[in-house]
C-alpha cells in the first residue's frame, strides 16, 4: 500500500530538528529508521502532515561510556549496538536482546531511539532499558530533559516525550559483571514476542544480591516484574528459590489478548520465562 | 517534491520525487529497474531487500529521500560483465529458487550475511534469511545454495 | 550437423532453464509491465463483512488530482455479468449471483464497491479515500453451524437459506450395517481452520485495448490463462476471439491463482470504457481479503472397526466453508476430498456427506491440496486415536488394513481405481530413515523420566488422486470442462524446437522438465528446445495447470506430440533415404537404414528438407509438426509415507520440529532435483497448517490476520531440514510413468505434525489438538487433560 501524502525535512542538527517540531506543532511525526513508521504509513495508521527526518544528524549516532555509564545516541542502529564492545560489556542485556529484534535487514535501519519512541510494549527494548534502569535524554525548546525509563512509558504507544521533543541519547548505568538474559518467545522467528523477560541479575556468593526483570507484553507498556525481584532479594542462588519468586511474575500485569496469546496464558507464559530467564542469568 | 541524487547499480541519477515515494517504488516505477519485487505491506517478506551504502534494507520501508545521496546495489547489479555473483549461481546450480518472487531478496539478504559472517553454518543461515519469506522451496535448498556459495561443502 | 546426444534426459536433475531471468532480476511479473498512457486501478473494498449500500459517491473522487474516471458497482454493471462458478456440485446447488464489484450490498470484508483510475498507483490510492459509501450493517455470518440453523441470518437472503449443496456419496455395504458388527466405533471432530495461501507474487493485471478493433491483451497473475479467457468472454461479453491472455512470469499460485477474479473483469471492463491500458496491482494486505482462501471444514468422522483393528467402515459428515460466493470451483473443493477420506486402506463401507455452507467471509477455493489434504489428515487422525484404543502401534494398525502391493489395481471403496503402489516399500524406506525404534525407546524413556520436553511420533500414510482429469469423470461430477491437455512441436528449419504446452507454470520447471521429454523422444539436445507457453494466441489450446496435472497430462501429451513428429519425420527420412519406412532404425535423433548405417538423416535435416518441401513424399502435407492432445482415462495416485519427530515443551506449550523424514513414490521422475524441491515445498505448507497458520475472523466477521505481520508464514528459522527419499512405482495411466508431486507434500504433512504432538501428550492425557497448535492450545489442552485428571481413554476431547 502508499502511504499518504506528506510534508519533509531533514534537519542537519538536533537545535533545528526541534525548532521544526515546536513551529509543526502535533503534526508531525519524527522519522527515525523508518522500520515502524514506514508500515504505519503504508496501512495509512498514520497520517503525519510533516515528517522529520532525523536520520542525518551526527550528533544523533554512537556510543561512548562516561563514568560508569553507557551512552548511546538514539539513532545508533540495532546493528551497531549488537556488536559495539562497550555495549556488549556494559549492557550485554541490550546487546542479547537488540539481536532478537525483527531481522538482519530491519536492524540496519531500526534504532534504538526509534524502537524506544515508538513504545510498543510487544516490542523488546522498551523492558530491556526499563530493566537496565535507563536514563532517556530528550531536548526540547527549552533545553535537556531526563525522563528516567520508569517514567518514559506512558501508555501504548505513548511516551512521555512532547511533541516538541526530540529522543536524544539513551544513559545506561553500568552492569558489568551482571549476569543477564533475554527470553523471548514468539511463535514464528519475525514475530513479535507474546512474551518477553529481561533479567539482570547480581550474585553475591551464592545469593542473589540484586535482580531486575523487565517484562515485554505484559501490559499497555513494558513493566518490571517488581514483586519477582523483591522476592529474588538475598534469595539462594539456586533454582528451587528462583522458582518460588517467578510465580509472582505476572502480579500487577495487565496483558493483552490476540490470537496468539489470551492474558491468561501470557501471565503463565511470564511465570515460565521469568523462571528461565532469571536461572539463564545466573549461569 | 524533494530533490534527490543516488546512484543505483552504478548509474547516478537526479530526480525530483514525492518526499512519500518508497524506494522500492522509486526502483521499479521511475527507474523501471523491475528485478526489485514487492511483496507484503508490513517489511515482513523480504522480497524487496536490496543493498544501501553496504547494508541491506527492505526497499518498501525505506523513502526514496532517505536514500538521497546513497548508492544502491539490487538484484539487477550483482552480476559483472556477465558473470554471475557466486549467489546467483549457486541459486542456479542448488535449485534454490521455484517461482523466483522472492529470489532478489533472499540473494541479497545472503550477500549480506556472507560479508558478515564467511562461513556461516545451516542454522546461521536460517536466521540470517528469517526476514525473508519464500513459499515455494521450504528453504532447505536456499540454505545449501548459501553454503555453497560460502565455499562450504554441502550435501546434496 | 548438430551434435547428437546420448545419455537420456529423462531421469537426470537437468538445471533449471527458467533460472537464469530469475536470478538476474530480469522479470516480467505482471506488475513490471508498463505501457504507455497505463492508468492504475485501485479498489474501495467494504470495511463490513456483511451491509446494504445506502449511499455511494464516487464524485469526490474524480475530483482528485491525477484521477481520470471513478466508477461504482451500479456504474459498471452493464457489461459485466456475474463470476462464474464452473462446478456446480449437484443439480440443486444454490448459486448465487456474483457481481465484480457489489451493487447494493456487500458479504464480505473486502468486496469492492467502488473503482478508481488515475494517473499512478499513488493518486489512485489517495482518491479511494475521497469515495463516500453509507452502509446500513447486515448480521454477519461467521459460524458453519449456527449459519445453518433455521433463524440464521442469511447471507443471500434471496435464496432463502445458507445451505449452499448437499453432496452425498454412499458406496460398499451399508455403513450402518457394518458398524453393527464393529467391536470398536470411534467418532471424531476435525477442523481444518482457513488458510491464505500467500503465493509470494501478489495478484495483478494489466489489460491493454486496441479500442478501435475491439481487442483487448489481458497480462494476469493467473495460472490459468487459457480458462480465464473463455470466462471473460462469458462475463464481459468480448467475443473470445478479440482477448488475447497472457501469464506472463508468475510467482507462485498454489491454488490461489486457479481463479476468474473480479480484478480482472473489472480491469477489462474499465479498459474498454475509457480505451486505455489500465493495471491494478494488489498490496499484501489487500489481497488477504481479496483472494480466495483455503480448508475452513468442520469434520465429523467415524471409523468402525475389529478388535483386531481390521476397518469395516468410514462415515464422514463435512460442512464446508463456501464464503459469500461460489467462485470458480469453491463447491468442488471438497468434492475432491470425498475420494480421499478412505486412503490407502480396505474397508466394506464409505458413507460421506458434505454440506457446503455459505458465509459472510472471503469466499473459499483451490489451496494447495485442495481437498485432500484435508480427508487425509482426518483419516490419519482418526487411524491413530484408532491405533492406540485398540494398543496398536500406529504403523502396525496402517499395515493390517493397507492395499497390498501385488493387490493393484485396487478399486477403493470410494470407487477409485488405484493402478500401481507399494506402501510397503515407501513405509520400510521411510522407517529406516526415521530411526522408528530408536525413537520410539527415547520416547518411553522420556516419558518415564516425566520429561518436561516430551517428544512425540507422527506418520502420515497417504495417497492422493491427482493428474486432473478424466473428463467423463469430471462430467460425472458435474465440473462444466473436460480435463484434457494439449502440446504441439514445431520442427524448426534450423533444427531447433519449439514446444508449445497448453499448462502454464509459475515455479514448476515446466519449461526444464518438458524439454527433457521432448529431447528423448525427438532426439535432439536439451538446449535446442524452447518452451511456449501461458498466451492464449502463442499457445492456444490448453487447461493449465493446477490440481498437479501438468506432467501426467501436459507432460504426456509432449511425449506423445513428440513422438508425432518423429513419425512424419520418418516417412521424409525414408523418401530421402529411398528406403521403406519399416527399414529405418530411429536412435538419438538419427534415422538411418538397416544394415547401412552411412545411409542417414538426422532430424534436424529433416526438418529443413520438410522446410524447403523440394523433395517430400508425393502427397505429404509439408510439416512434421504435430500436436496432440490427452484425456487421461484415469487419475494417478501418488503415495508415501511421511514422519515426523517433534519436541513439546510442556510448560510453553512450543512445539519443535526435531526430525522430519518423507519417502514418496511419485511414479518415474523426469526431473529429481525438481520433485525434491516440490516436496520440500509442499511439506513447509503442510507444517505451517499444522503449527502456524490460520485465517481469524472477529465476531463481527473482520480478518484479524489481515497482514503478514499477524498471518504467520513461516521463514528459514523456522522449519526443520527435511530428510527425502522415493520409492518408485511407475504409474499405469501415462506413458512417462509419472504420478505428480505438485501437492503430495502438503497433503501428508499435516496430519503427521498433528499425529505426533498429540502422541507426545498422550501420556498427560491429551487426545486432540485443533490446528494450527499454536503454544497456547497445547498449554490449553495440557491443563484441560490435567483437570480431567487423565481420563486418557475416555475419548473426550480436550477442549483445545
Amino acid at each position: 500500500m502508499i502511504p499518504p501524502a506528506f510534508d519533509y525535512v531533514r534537519p542537519a542538527s538536533v537545535d533545528e530538528a526541534v525548532r521544526t517540531l515546536a513551529d509543526a506543532g502535533e503534526d508531525a511525526k519524527v522519522l527515525a529508521g523508518g522500520q515502524s513508521l514506514l508500515p504505519l504509513l503504508r496501512l495509512r495508521l498514520a497520517f503525519p502532515e510533516l515528517v522529520v527526518d532525523v536520520g542525518r544528524i551526527p550528533e544523533l549516532r554512537g556510543i561512548r561510556e562516561d563514568a560508569g555509564t553507557l551512552v548511546i545516541g538514539a539513532m545508533t542502529s540495532h546493528h551497531d549496538v549488537i556488536r559495539d564492545p562497550l555495549v556488549r560489556r556494559h549492557a550485554g542485556l541490550l546487546a542479547a536482546a537488540t539481536a532478537t529484534v525483527a531481522d538482519p535487514a530491519v536492524r540496519h535501519r531500526g534504532t534504538l531511539g526509534g524502537s524506544l519512541a515508538h513504545a510498543d510494549p510487544a516490542g523488546d527494548l522498551p523492558a530491556v532499558v526499563l530493566a537496565l534502569d535507563a536514563t532517556l535524554i530528550a531536548v526540547g525548546p527549552d533545553g535537556q530533559r531526563a525522563i528516567p525509563a520508569r517514567e518514559f512509558f506512558v501508555d501504548y504507544l505513548q511516551t512521555a516525550l512532547r511533541p516538541d521533543e526530540l529522543l536524544v541519547r539513551v544513559e545506561i548505568p553500568s552492569t558489568e559483571g551482571w549476569g543477564f538474559h533475554y527470553e523471548k518467545f514468539q511463535r514464528v522467528a519475525q514475530a513479535w514476542a507474546v512474551v518477553g523477560v529481561a533479567a539482570l541479575v547480581r550474585r553475591d556468593d551464592g545469593h542473589l544480591a540484586e535482580s531486575r526483570i523487565g517484562l515485554t507484553n505484559m501490559g499497555s507498556t513494558p513493566l518490571r516484574a517488581t514483586s519477582t525481584e523483591a522476592a529474588l532479594t538475598g534469595a539462594d542462588a539456586e533454582p528451587g528459590a528462583v522458582a518460588r519468586a517467578a510465580e509472582a511474575a505476572a502480579e500487577g500485569t495487565h496483558p493483552s489478548s490476540d490470537p496468539s496469546g489470551s492474558p491468561e496464558y501470557r501471565a503463565h507464559l511470564a511465570r515460565v520465562l521469568t523462571r528461565r530467564a532469571v536461572l539463564a542469568a545466573l549461569e | 517534491m524533494t530533490r534527490i541524487s543516488v546512484k543505483v547499480d552504478g548509474t547516478a541519477y537526479e530526480d525530483e520525487v514525492e518526499p512519500r515515494l518508497l524506494l522500492v517504488h522509486y526502483l521499479r516505477d521511475h527507474l523501471g529497474l523491475t528485478g526489485t519485487p514487492i511483496g507484503c505491506d508490513t517489511s515482513n517478506c523480504g522480497a524487496c531487500t536490496v543493498d544501501l551504502d553496504g547494508e541491506t534494507v527492505k526497499s518498501c520501508s525505506v523513502l526514496a529521500v532517505q536514500a538521497d545521496g546513497s548508492e544502491v546495489t539490487t538484484i539487477q547489479g550483482l552480476a559483472h560483465d556477465g558473470e554471475w555473483h557466486a549467489l546467483q549461481k549457486a541459486f542456479h546450480e542448488r535449485h534454490a529458487l521455484q517461482c523466483g518472487y522472492c529470489t532478489p531478496g533472499m540473494i541479497m539478504a545472503a550477500r549480506d550475511l556472507l560479508r558478515e559472517n564467511p562461513a556461516p553454518g545451516p542454522q546461521e543461515v536460517r536466521e540470517a534469511l528469517e526476514g525473508n519469506l519464500c513459499r515455494c522451496t521450504g528453504y532447505q535448498n536456499i540454505v545449501r545454495a548459501v553454503l555453497a556459495a560460502s565455499g562450504q561443502e554441502v550435501s546434496s | 550437423m548438430t551434435e547428437q546426444i546420448a545419455e537420456p534426459e529423462v531421469g537426470r536433475s537437468r538445471l533449471r532453464k527458467e533460472d537464469a531471468r530469475l536470478v538476474t532480476g530480469q522479470t516480467n511479473w505482471t506488475d513490471n509491465i508498463n505501457v504507455n498512457g497505463l492508468l492504475h486501478l485501485a479498489i474501495l473494498r467494504s470495511p463490513m463483512a456483511h451491509a446494504r449500500i445506502d449511499r455511494i459517491d464516487v464524485a469526490p473522487a474524480r475530483e482528485r488530482p491525477g484521477v481520470v474516471a471513478a466508477f461504482t458497482g451500479q456504474d459498471l454493471a452493464e457489461g459485466l455479468g456475474s463470476l462464474p462458478c464452473a462446478w456446480p456440485v449437484t443439480e440443486d446447488i444454490v448459486l448465487p449471483d456474483h457481481p465484480p464489484i457489489a451493487v447494493d450490498e456487500v458479504r464480505y470484508a473486502g468486496d469492492p464497491v467502488a473503482v478508481v483510475v488515475a494517473r499512478d498507483r499513488y493518486a489512485a490510492a489517495d482518491a479511494l479515500e475521497a469515495v463516500e459509501v453509507d452502509y446500513t450493517p447486515l448480521p454477519p455470518v461467521l459460524d458453519l453451524e449456527a449459519a445453518l440453523a433455521e433463524d440464521s441470518p442469511l447471507v443471500h437472503s434471496d435464496k432463502g437459506t445458507n445451505r449452499c449443496y448437499v453432496w452425498p456419496l454412499a458406496t460398499g455395504e451399508s455403513y450402518a450395517a457394518v458398524r453393527e458388527r464393529a467391536d470398536v466405533v470411534l467418532k471424531r471432530r476435525y477442523l481444518q481452520q482457513r488458510l491464505i495461501p500467500n503465493a509470494m507474487e501478489p495478484r495483478a493485471v494489466v489489460v491493454t485495448p486496441l479500442a478501435a478493433s475491439g481487442e483487448y491483451t489481458v497480462y494476469s497473475a493467473t495460472q490459468i490463462p487459457h480458462i480465464l479467457r473463455i470466462m471473460l468472454a462469458v462475463v464481459t461479453g468480448i467475443p473470445e476471439q478479440k482477448l488475447r491472455v497472457i501469464a506472463p512470469d508468475v510467482g507462485g499460485g498454489f491454488g490461489s491463482k486457479l481463479q476468474v477474479y473480479g480484478e480482472e473483469a473489472l480491469a477489462l471492463a474499465v479498459a474498454r470504457r475509457l480505451g486505455r491500458p489500465v493495471k491494478w496491482t494488489e498490496s499484501r494486505s489487500e489481497g488477504y481479503l481479496a483472494t480466495h482462501h483455503g480448508r475452513g471444514m468442520i469434520q465429523d468422522i467415524e471409523i468402525a472397526a475389529t478388535s483386531e483393528g481390521r476397518l469395516l467402515g468410514l462415515k464422514v459428515d463435512l460442512l464446508a466453508d463456501m464464503g459469500a460466493y461460489l467462485m470458480l470451483v469453491t463447491p468442488g473443493i471438497p468434492i475432491l476430498g470425498a475420494f480421499m477420506y478412505p486412503a490407502i486402506y480396505k474397508m466394506d463401507a464409505y458413507d460421506f456427506t458434505c454440506t457446503g455452507v455459505f458465509t459472510t467471509k472471503t469466499p473459499t477455493d483451490a489451496y494447495r491440496g485442495a481437498g485432500r489434504p484435508e480427508a487425509t489428515y482426518a483419516i490419519e487422525r482418526i487411524m491413530d486415536e484408532l491405533a492406540v484404543e485398540l494398543d496398536l502401534d500406529p504403523i502396525e494398525l496402517r499395515r493390517l488394513n493397507w492395499i497390498r502391493h501385488e493387490e493393484f489395481p485396487y478399486t477403493s471403496i470410494a470407487g477409485l481405481t488405484y493402478d500401481s503402489g507399494n506402501y510397503e516399500a515407501a513405509t520400510d524406506k521411510a522407517l529406516a530413515l526415521f530411526g522408528y525404534d530408536k525413537l520410539r525407546a527415547e520416547q518411553a524413556d522420556r516419558n518415564r523420566r516425566g520429561d518436561l520436553v516430551r517428544l512425540g511420533i507422527g506418520v502420515s500414510t497417504f495417497t492422493e488422486m491427482c493428474g486432473l482429469a478424466p473428463s467423463r469423470v469430471l462430467r460425472d461430477l458435474r465440473y462444466a470442462a473436460g480435463g484434457w491437455e494439449a502440446a504441439s512441436i514445431r520442427m524448426l528449419p534450423t533444427g531447433k524446437v519449439e514446444v508449445v504446452t497448453g499448462t502454464s507454470p509459475h515455479g514448476q520447471g515446466h519449461v526444464t522438465c518438458w524439454s527433457q521429454i521432448a529431447a528423448d523422444v525427438l532426439g535432439v539436445p536439451f538446449e535446442d528446445i524452447e518452451v511456449v507457453h501461458g498466451d492464449t494466441r502463442a499457445a492456444p489450446q490448453g487447461m493449465d495447470t493446477y490440481g498437479s496435472r501438468s506432467l501426467v497430462v501436459g507432460g504426456a501429451a509432449v511425449h506423445h506430440a513428440a513422438q508425432k513428429v518423429v513419425e512424419k519425420a520418418r516417412k521424409v527420412a525414408a523418401h530421402l533415404l529411398e528406403a521403406s519406412e519399416h527399414d529405418l532404425e530411429f536412435t538419438h535423433g538419427v534415422f538411418s537404414v538397416k544394415g547401412s548405417p552411412e545411409a542417414r538423416r538426422t532430424i534436424q535435416e529433416v526438418a529443413f528438407e520438410t522446410f524447403s518441401s523440394h523433395d517430400l513424399p508425393d502427397g505429404m502435407e509439408p510439416t512434421i509438426n504435430a500436436e496432440h492432445l490427452v484425456d487421461p482415462d484415469n487419475f494417478s495416485y501418488p503415495h508415501g509415507t511421511h514422519l515426523c519427530a517433534v519436541e513439546v515443551d510442556t510448560e510453553t506449550g512450543l512445539t519443535t520440529i526435531r526430525s522430519y523424514v518423507c519417502v514418496d513414490d511419485v511414479g518415474s521422475v523426469i526431473n529429481p532435483m525438481i520433485v525434491e524441491g516440490q516436496v520440500h515445498g509442499g511439506v513447509a505448507q503442510g507444517i505451517a497448517q499444522a503449527l502456524y497458520e490460520e485465517a481469524v475472523y472477529d465476531d463481527e466477521g473482520n480478518l484479524v490476520s489481515g497482514t503478514m505481520a499477524d498471518y504467520l508464514v513461516p521463514s528459514a528459522a523456522d522449519l526443520p531440514e527435511f530428510v527425502t527419499d522415493r520409492t518408485e512405482t511407475p504409474a499405469t495411466s501415462n506413458p512417462l510413468g509419472s504420478k505428480g508431486v505438485g501437492e503430495s507434500g502438503t497433503i501428508a504433512s499435516t496430519p503427521a505434525v498433528v499425529n505426533a504432538i498429540v502422541d507426545a501428550l498422550r501420556p498427560l492425557g491429551v487426545t486432540e489438538v485443533r490446528m494450527p497448535c499454536t503454544p497456547q492450545r497445547v498449554w490449553e489442552a495440557l491443563r484441560s487433560a490435567r483437570a480431567a485428571d487423565g481420563s486418557v481413554r475416555s475419548g473426550e476431547e480436550a477442549s483445545a
